[in-house]
């Protein structure tokens, strides 16, 4: 008897579970809707902190935290696809983090790998949103198998274009302008090169002045070799779990965007802190375009 | 105790709309605003302090309120030169002087001379300054000396880079807490490599209302953080 009744309560709340799931959907859909009558962000980047806190607090393993960390990024994924974002950036593993305990950062990089898997299956939202993968940070840091998981999993998305999830692994922005710097100043040598061997060396010493000064580094040569020209000007960006700070994550592109930091830690973030986050940046929005039109 | 705090002194035009005065009432409250926040970090050990008095983006604004501003510079600067040597001060400014009035450049050149050995307390004022812009001419100086051939490309690293800066004229170039007034939340153009880590406060207060008991919020909530750096605490 209690057999049976148990199992009529879980058809029931199943059934009702059901139903909860299609109304809140409903609802959440209208919500959108009215959102998307005001300027909807383009780009939206995340720091997911918070994940092994929430592990600690629940009494799970180390893992568990950053899979239900995950399992938030395809929640918060689908949002931003139905309201029309058309970019998101996670800072999924920064350059800084290597310093921790070396069990931690395999248990890391195993997560990443069984991810990027579990991303590219029919399934995933990545395939039915039509999701491309994007790969941001120092690459020839990570293990061989990791950065061919990476590489192929860029390859099977590229043609993807519904929305584009840059992937910051590892990644530091201060790692990320040093790069910059180096390629073009990499690319200048380079042009040097050719322009001497294809002048010759009679009118070397006029030309070199000439041609340096045409070719000068100009800050477009520099913001083109960022991991992060690939993406327009960030719009919003949120970090998890109550911290306030950006932890050398896109130093050089926040310069304009809106920051928000909610005290929920990253598996907890919800529904409504989304909103929240873009309600925000809709009033700071219309104050920034009511000045500039002012001036 | 934050060794360096950075401020964006922002709300003062708006402390002005509300009170029916005109914005250039706003940026003298301000002054005062400053001059006690001044105070304050001389008492309690901070060592330097900088703040944004005018960024880059502030020169498309009414003619008449950038004159005002740079005006209300030059006055506060001349007519503090004095308290300044007495108290320890030591002022330097960054951001891209060309733009300022011939006057005013040559003020800031001559109080930057004659407080450079003041050791209590170092203010740093941005002016006419840009995150971005300081970032690039910092990488466009290293790779002219690379063009030169006065450094290798393997040279080139995250340090150069921070040397390279305009802050580079701070013994700690990277702000512990960065201090936001008005309620906005964004870094406009702030120091962006050099806040890479440090805590960022965000206070509802205008920039006029900002006083010690703001000042005090603001460091007991700096006190309270666990500042992790990307590893974990043992």
């Amino acid at each position: 008897m209690r057999f049976f009744l148990r199992k009529t309560m879980e058809t029931e709340s199943s059934v009702t579970g059901g139903y909860r799931r299609r109304f809140t959907g409903f609802l959440r859909k209208c919500m959108f809707s009215v959102l998307s009558m005001g300027p909807v962000p383009n780009h939206i980047a995340f720091i997911m902190d918070g994940n092994r806190r929430y592990a600690k607090k629940r009494n799970l393993q180390l893992g568990e935290g950053h899979r239900a960390g995950f399992a938030s990024l395809m929640w918060i994924l689908g949002y931003c696809y139905e309201l029309g974002v058309k970019y998101v950036t996670i800072y999924a593993f920064s350059i800084d983090n290597f310093k921790r305990r070396p069990n931690e950062v395999q248990v890391l990089m195993d997560l990443m790998l069984e991810k990027i898997d579990e991303l590219l299956k029919e399934e995933s939202l990545v395939r039915q949103y039509g999701i491309q993968l994007y790969f941001i940070g120092n690459l020839k840091l990570l293990s061989d198998n990791v950065r061919e998981a990476v590489e192929r999993a860029m390859e099977i998305t590229a043609k993807n274009n519904k929305l584009v999830l840059l992937i910051c692994v590892p990644y530091t922005s201060t790692d990320e302008i040093l790069h910059a710097v180096e390629e073009s100043c990499q690319d200048k040598l380079d042009h040097s090169q050719a322009v001497k061997q294809t002048n010759g060396s009679t009118d070397h010493c006029n030309q070199t002045s000439q041609e340096d000064h045409e070719h000068d580094i100009k800050v477009v040569d520099i913001e083109k070799r960022m991991y992060m020209a690939a993406a327009p000007d960030l719009d919003i960006l949120i970090r998890s779990s109550g911290e306030t700070r950006l932890s050398n994550f896109l130093l050089y592109q926040s310069d304009k965007c809106q920051l928000y930091s909610p005290a929920a830690l990253w598996p907890e973030l919800g529904l409504w802190h989304f909103v929240w986050a873009v309600l925000s940046y809709q009033r700071s929005y219309s104050y920034f375009e009511k000045k500039r039109k002012q001036l | 105790m934050p060794r360096h705090v950075a401020v964006i002194m922002d709300g003062s035009a708006r402390w002005a709309r509300r009170r029916g005065l005109p914005a250039s009432s706003g940026h003298e409250a301000g002054v005062r605003s400053l001059k006690e926040l001044v105070e304050l970090c001389g008492k309690w050990g901070i060592r330097i302090l900088t703040v944004f008095a005018f960024s880059s983006e502030n020169w498309s604004r009414p003619k008449a309120e950038v004159e005002f501003l740079m005006g209300l510079f030059e006055r506060v600067i001349e007519f503090e030169l004095q308290n300044f040597s007495r108290e320890g001060v030591r002022i330097s400014t960054i951001g891209d002087s060309s733009r300022l009035p011939k006057s005013l450049q040559k003020l800031l050149n001559k109080a930057e001379c004659s407080t450079k050995d003041n050791s209590r307390l170092h203010l740093v004022v941005a002016v006419s300054y840009s995150g971005k812009s300081d970032i690039a001419q910092a990488c466009k100086s290293i790779a002219h000396r690379v063009r030169d051939g006065l450094i290798q490309l393997e040279d080139i690293d995250e340090e150069l880079i921070e040397e390279e800066l305009a802050t580079s004229c701070c013994e700690f170039p990277c702000p512990d807490l960065l201090i936001r007034t008005s309620g906005e939340l964004r870094l406009s153009n702030f120091l962006l490599w050099q806040l890479a880590y440090a805590e960022l406060f965000f206070s509802e207060a205008l920039w006029p209302d900002f006083g010690k008991a703001e000042f005090v919020e603001a460091l007991r909530s700096f006190q309270q953080r666990l500042r992790r750096y990307g590893s974990r605490e043992s």
